[in-house]
């Protein structure tokens, strides 16, 4: 199940853990990716609080949790190459993984239709 | 982009060209093309870039007397610089000063034979205008002038621009020279704001278009917007105003001391005389409490604006700022810029910057990042 949210985040959801990082709009937006910061595993995220930074040449962006929940794995390839997360923002430059505390929390969120259809 | 954003003469030019458009100092200004801003910048080093900075101010400064003398002498009351010495068809850097010796704008001043021209920042320019006519009115016709500015910029910018004008390949570093290109009657200044050999051309505005079209045509010529102009300057050092200067930064301890030549400091001919001038000129002599250095950082995350220094990794007062900070391309490694006091500022010193509540380590850098590519000879 793929959702959206109005901060240009993706999450993929499988059973109660969701993949999240940031959608092709939100990644062109940005420009050239040059550091990105990732939660620590383990990390307790609470929804609309800052959980990632993604900076390009010009500036920091937070990225915000769209859901809470904890981390279970975060995506150290996108650390070591952040311009990954400009080319594949929703493939290979996903960012971490959160077991949800309420797995309906996602319900709420655009699906694909609608966020493309979201004025941006 | 807010609907009363001026437009350049180019922006029908940056919109065929896929530029992504931000409103800059009041007007509609292309931040990146297609390309992005990586590409961009490395371009500029490598080969040549094109910028449209037509949103800078362009102030003429007619003598009403008919001699130029009596209006640089006017202007030396504003500016700390030696303006009557400037010879026709050279300029020179200066500061426009305020009665504390803060720095109001920062400028280039052109000899034109009957004229002065003055560039200056696109958000100071009708401050610059309104200051300038209230100081000069008597002495000159003051005109900001409705001309584009185009910057062409990096070591394949003489070869793109002598094909259209030959004569270009001769002017040396901050050379002014009138010049016809692509049919129109262009101000071609050696110079420009990456660190790289250059020109800056000013030519009227119905001009424009047809220029910057016929010197993209060149394969080594590419667009650049102002995200690689911003990145490409902090590398090579350079200040910007509002950020690395501004009123609450003097001259000395900004380290542009080198622009107020010797005629104007203490036992020169044409001692002071400028705004700030006690001030500026004991600074100048004894030295400043703070300087503006190049920092570096030992981590991979980006020192932005505003973010504080210390000294120690953690506790212990604030000791200095960064002013601009981001991404150096060329260096493939974050380069900021901000002022520490003098004891701290010896390269190789190490300080932290204070980044999202962590102190990141950083180290005190010699500037230019990257070694600069001016014509000299």
């Amino acid at each position: 199940m793929l959702r959206f949210t109005d901060e240009h985040e993706w999450l993929a959801r499988e059973g109660d853990v969701a993949t999240v990082g940031i959608t092709t709009h939100a990644a062109e937006q940005l420009g050239d990716l040059v550091f990105i910061e990732l939660p620590k595993v383990g990390a307790r995220l609470v929804k609309g609080e800052a959980a990632a930074v993604v900076e390009s040449v010009k500036a920091a962006s937070d990225v915000y949790a769209p859901v809470s929940g904890e981390v279970t794995e975060v995506n150290d390839a996108a650390v070591a190459d952040p311009s990954s997360v400009g080319s594949d923002p929703q493939g290979a430059g996903w960012l971490y993984r959160i077991r949800l505390d309420d797995p309906s929390a996602l319900d709420g969120l655009m699906d694909e239709a609608a966020y493309a259809a979201f004025p941006k | 982009m807010p609907f009363d954003a001026l437009r350049t003469p180019l922006h029908a030019l940056h919109l065929r060209l896929g530029a992504r458009m931000v409103p800059f100092a009041g007007y509609a200004m292309p931040v990146q093309y297609p390309d992005g801003l990586l590409k961009e910048h490395l371009h500029t080093r490598a080969r040549a870039g094109l910028f449209d900075v037509s949103h800078m101010g362009q102030i003429q400064l007619v003598p009403r007397s008919g001699s130029l003398a009596d209006v640089a002498r006017a202007l030396e009351t504003l500016l700390p610089i030696d303006v009557l010495g400037l010879q026709p068809g050279r300029q020179r850097y200066g500061l426009l000063l305020d009665e504390s010796g803060g720095i109001r704008d920062d400028l280039m001043a052109a000899q034109c034979g009957d004229s002065l021209l003055l560039v200056v920042n696109a958000a100071n320019k009708a401050a610059d205008e309104a200051y300038l006519r209230a100081h000069l009115t008597g002495i000159c016709e003051i005109a900001m002038l409705p001309r584009a500015l185009l910057a062409l910029q990096g070591p394949g910018a003489e070869g793109a621009l002598a094909r259209l004008a030959p004569e270009v390949a001769a002017m040396r570093f901050m050379d002014v020279r009138a010049v016809r290109l692509a049919d129109t009657s262009a101000l071609v200044t050696r110079s420009g704001y990456t660190g790289e050999d250059g020109f800056e051309i000013s030519v009227p505005e119905d001009g424009a278009e047809a220029l910057a079209e016929a010197l993209l045509a060149d394969p080594a010529v590419q667009p650049i917007g102002l995200g690689a102009r911003d990145s490409l300057r902090l590398e090579a050092g350079l200040c910007l105003h509002g950020a690395d200067i501004d009123p609450g930064t003097d001259p000395v301890e900004a380290g542009l001391g080198w622009a107020i030549p010797a005629v104007r400091r203490r036992g020169g001919a044409r001692e002071g005389g400028f705004p700030g001038a006690a001030r500026i000129l004991a600074a100048l002599a004894d030295g400043p409490a703070r300087k503006r250095v190049g920092l570096r950082t030992e981590g991979a995350a980006p020192v932005r604006a505003g973010a504080l220094l210390f000294a120690e990794a953690a506790a212990g007062e604030v000791i200095g700022h960064v002013t601009s900070g981001g991404f150096g391309p060329s260096l493939q490694a974050p380069v900021a810029m901000g002022y520490l006091p003098v004891a701290l500022t010896t390269p190789g010193t190490r300080v932290f910057a204070e980044v999202r509540g962590r102190r990141l380590p950083m180290v005190v850098n010699g500037l230019p990042f990257v070694p600069a590519g001016f014509k000299r000879a």
